[in-house]
């Protein structure tokens, strides 16, 4: 009997067994997980997995979370400058949620066996991504309210259909984000309103923020589907339910009515209803740039990942003290309601 | 598993009186009182909980998957334990 | 020439200025940990204690006029915060000794003015409750801090060593606050003596008060920082003149 979040499987090492019979019960461990899967049942962290499922949760669960923490920096950016003091309540209560929202992540991760130092160390050492849009600079306020509509927006459209999840603890984490990030994407639409309809140069600023950022969000989606190389797996594992193409169609289509409300317009002259189709047509994404900031030559990427590993490493003595004096005090913690 | 030291604790939060602490998480922090103060950050800060214990992950024994039928599947086959095992004539009430 | 009922008016106006600013301005600095604090659970733990203070900021500056007027048209020397709530974060904990010095101030002071009739009595039923978490959350990293590595005993130390000459400041009576500030200042000298002795520090030596640093934010003079601070809270806010957000 281990801890519930020891979740690697067990090796064998019993002597006299053989490779068949390893074989053989590998086999059966993988219907019972396939027959599940299947059921649309949850998988928990103790139950058997393929270790390649495993893995493939592991990098996307962490790169979610990364993107969490990362992101908390272009809007942390606007927090001290905030135009009024409802804005700026608003926009602290946001950000403290995406570290909130990255600390549910990396909890999930760690009930698949890699613990949050691990993660952290493999993004600071940039072996773990995070989403590609935080790269990208918030020049005016009015990035924050279009970070909220379309950058929260299309993470929203990725996020609801992974309530469904076949990894239970994922599955939990995210109805928990999605419940508290409903407000993001309102408050982000409602300040780009309050712009849009104010002066002639706080529309301009508006205007010009849903130009910078439609492209880029719409990239969020990742990789066209038959470009695509972890899509297909993951859909068969019901980590992912739907195809990249699918959640940016579906993105688009809601999108093109609210920029209409907004009084803004999208930057693709291409846009336009089909109704054969019954969706959007959008123009072409630029699929170079998407590929050239992912390999680190974003605007923003040097920059976000040394203010991250700076706050770490400033936080280290911290850490450490908070450590050694509770190895000092072992003895005499108390505290807390005495019982059920 | 630890965060530069810093253990993980599973976190229970009672949502309202009267009824009882359900799992919410987990966070990492150095001991039990900050543990429980984290906690209180995290979990409740939209006003989701009047109570919380915090145990340390390492504290929690489980039941192992592979026990899952011993353990489990007996109780499947004693319908009996269930009130709807029994038939009542209609019009009887308060039972 | 002034009538009772206006005179009146200002002294309340006052008192809610230096209540206010001091919540305005200690949150402010605190939202500038967003994203780099030492670890993501105090992310979370220092924007909760930023967000109380906000909110104490904008019911005392709406009870006497428009909160963004207030905090984004007045200038430097009309702001009416100590000097302790404007000082730099500095290292984590610069920020935790300005925390408890001054959440134990408030502390105090709200549980004062609860237990009176005055204007702020509502307020502050509700606000003692945050900053009593506020001191909490301060005393239990000092005593992490003060009582953990030689390192992080060697910071604080320096931390309460530094900010201690702005805490006599916090004790100056200030007009229409009906507390006993004498009680006030005996009650956190105890206080904060006894979370140092507990956390391994000592009570730093210098002068709590002096010729500059008494009194001074109350009489708006602040110190260097404080005009970098709010030139760039103000910035956007004034360059678009009218604007609603």
């Amino acid at each position: 009997m281990t801890a519930v979040t020891a979740g690697t499987t067990e090796t064998t090492g019993v002597p006299g067994v053989s490779d068949a019979a390893v074989a053989a019960e590998q086999a059966a461990y993988e219907a019972v997980f396939d027959a599940a899967v299947a059921a649309d049942e949850r998988i928990e962290p103790r139950d058997w997995m393929p270790e390649a499922y495993r893995a493939s949760l592991v990098r996307q669960i962490a790169q979610h979370a990364h993107s969490e923490i990362i992101g908390m920096q272009p809007e942390a950016n606007w927090i001290t400058r905030a135009p009024s003091l409802r804005r700026k309540a608003i926009l602290m209560a946001k950000v403290q949620d995406e570290a909130g929202h990255g600390l549910y992540l990396y909890s999930a991760a760690e009930t698949l066996g890699t613990s949050r130092d691990e993660l952290l160390d493999k993004l600071h050492s940039g072996r773990q991504k995070y989403s590609s849009i935080f790269n990208y600079p918030t020049l005016t306020w009015a990035d924050v309210g279009a970070i909220g509509w379309l950058v929260d927006g299309a993470a929203i459209t990725n996020q609801v259909p992974l309530c469904r999840c076949s990894y239970g603890p994922y599955a939990r984490a995210m109805v928990r984000v999605c419940k508290e990030e409903s407000f993001h994407q309102r408050q982000g639409y409602e300040a780009l309103l309050a712009l849009s309809r104010g002066t002639e140069a706080q529309h301009a600023m508006a205007q010009d923020a849903v130009d910078r950022w439609w492209w880029p969000s719409l990239m969020m989606f990742g990789p066209p589907d038959d470009e695509s190389t972890h899509t297909a797996q993951a859909m068969a594992w019901k980590i992912k339910r739907h195809s990249n193409d699918e959640l940016r169609q579906r993105f688009v289509d809601i999108a093109v009515p609210q920029a209409e409300a907004l009084g803004l317009t999208l930057p693709d002259p291409d846009l336009r209803w089909n109704e054969e189709r019954g969706h959007y047509d959008f123009g072409p994404i630029d699929w170079a740039e998407f590929w050239d900031v992912l390999k680190g030559n974003g605007p923003c990427n040097d920059q976000r990942l040394s203010t991250r590993r700076q706050a770490h490493e400033d936080g280290a003595w911290v850490r450490e003290a908070a450590a050694a004096h509770a190895e000092k005090h072992k003895h005499t913690g108390k505290h807390g309601e005495a019982q059920a | 598993m630890t965060s530069d030291g810093w253990p993980l604790w599973e976190v229970f939060v009672r949502s309202r009186r009267g009824l009882s602490h359900t799992h919410a998480g987990s966070l990492h922090a150095p001991d039990a009182e900050m543990a429980l103060r984290n906690a209180r950050d995290l979990y409740t800060r939209r006003s989701e909980g009047v109570s919380i214990w915090v145990v340390p992950s390492t504290e929690i024994t489980a039941s192992s998957p592979d026990e899952k039928d011993p353990f489990f599947e007996p109780s499947a086959d004693k319908p009996y334990r269930h009130p709807t095992f029994y038939e009542i004539p209609e019009g009887v009430k308060h039972l | 020439m002034s009538t009772p009922d206006t005179r009146e008016a200002a002294v309340i106006t006052g008192a809610a200025l230096a209540l206010g600013d001091d919540a305005l301005v200690l949150s402010h600095r605190l939202g500038e940990w967003a994203g780099s604090a030492p670890v993501l659970e105090e992310e979370v733990a220092l924007a909760n204690i930023a967000l109380d203070l906000l909110g104490q900021a904008r019911v005392l500056l709406s009870q006497v006029g428009d909160e963004d007027e207030l905090a984004y048209l007045r200038e430097e020397r009309s702001f009416r915060n100590v000097q302790l709530v404007e000082q730099p974060n500095g290292d984590f904990a610069h920020t935790i000794a300005r925390q408890l010095y001054f959440s134990t101030y408030q502390r105090l002071l709200y549980g004062q003015l609860a237990s009176g009739d005055g204007p702020f009595a509502g307020l502050a039923a509700k606000a003692v409750k945050e900053v009593a978490y506020h001191q909490d959350h301060a005393e239990q990293w000092t005593l992490r801090l003060g009582d953990g590595t030689t390192e992080s005993h060697e910071r604080m130390r320096r931390a309460c060593d530094a900010l201690w000459k702005y805490t006599g400041e916090l004790f100056q009576p200030v007009e229409g606050l009906d507390v006993d500030h004498a009680a006030m200042e005996s009650a956190w000298l105890a206080s904060v003596t006894d979370v140092l002795g507990r956390a391994t520090l000592t009570v730093p030596e210098g002068p709590r008060t002096g010729a500059w640093a008494a009194g001074a934010g109350r009489q708006g003079l602040h110190t260097e920082s404080f005009g970098r601070m709010i030139a760039e809270m103000q910035h956007l806010h004034r360059s678009h003149p009218g604007a609603a957000w």
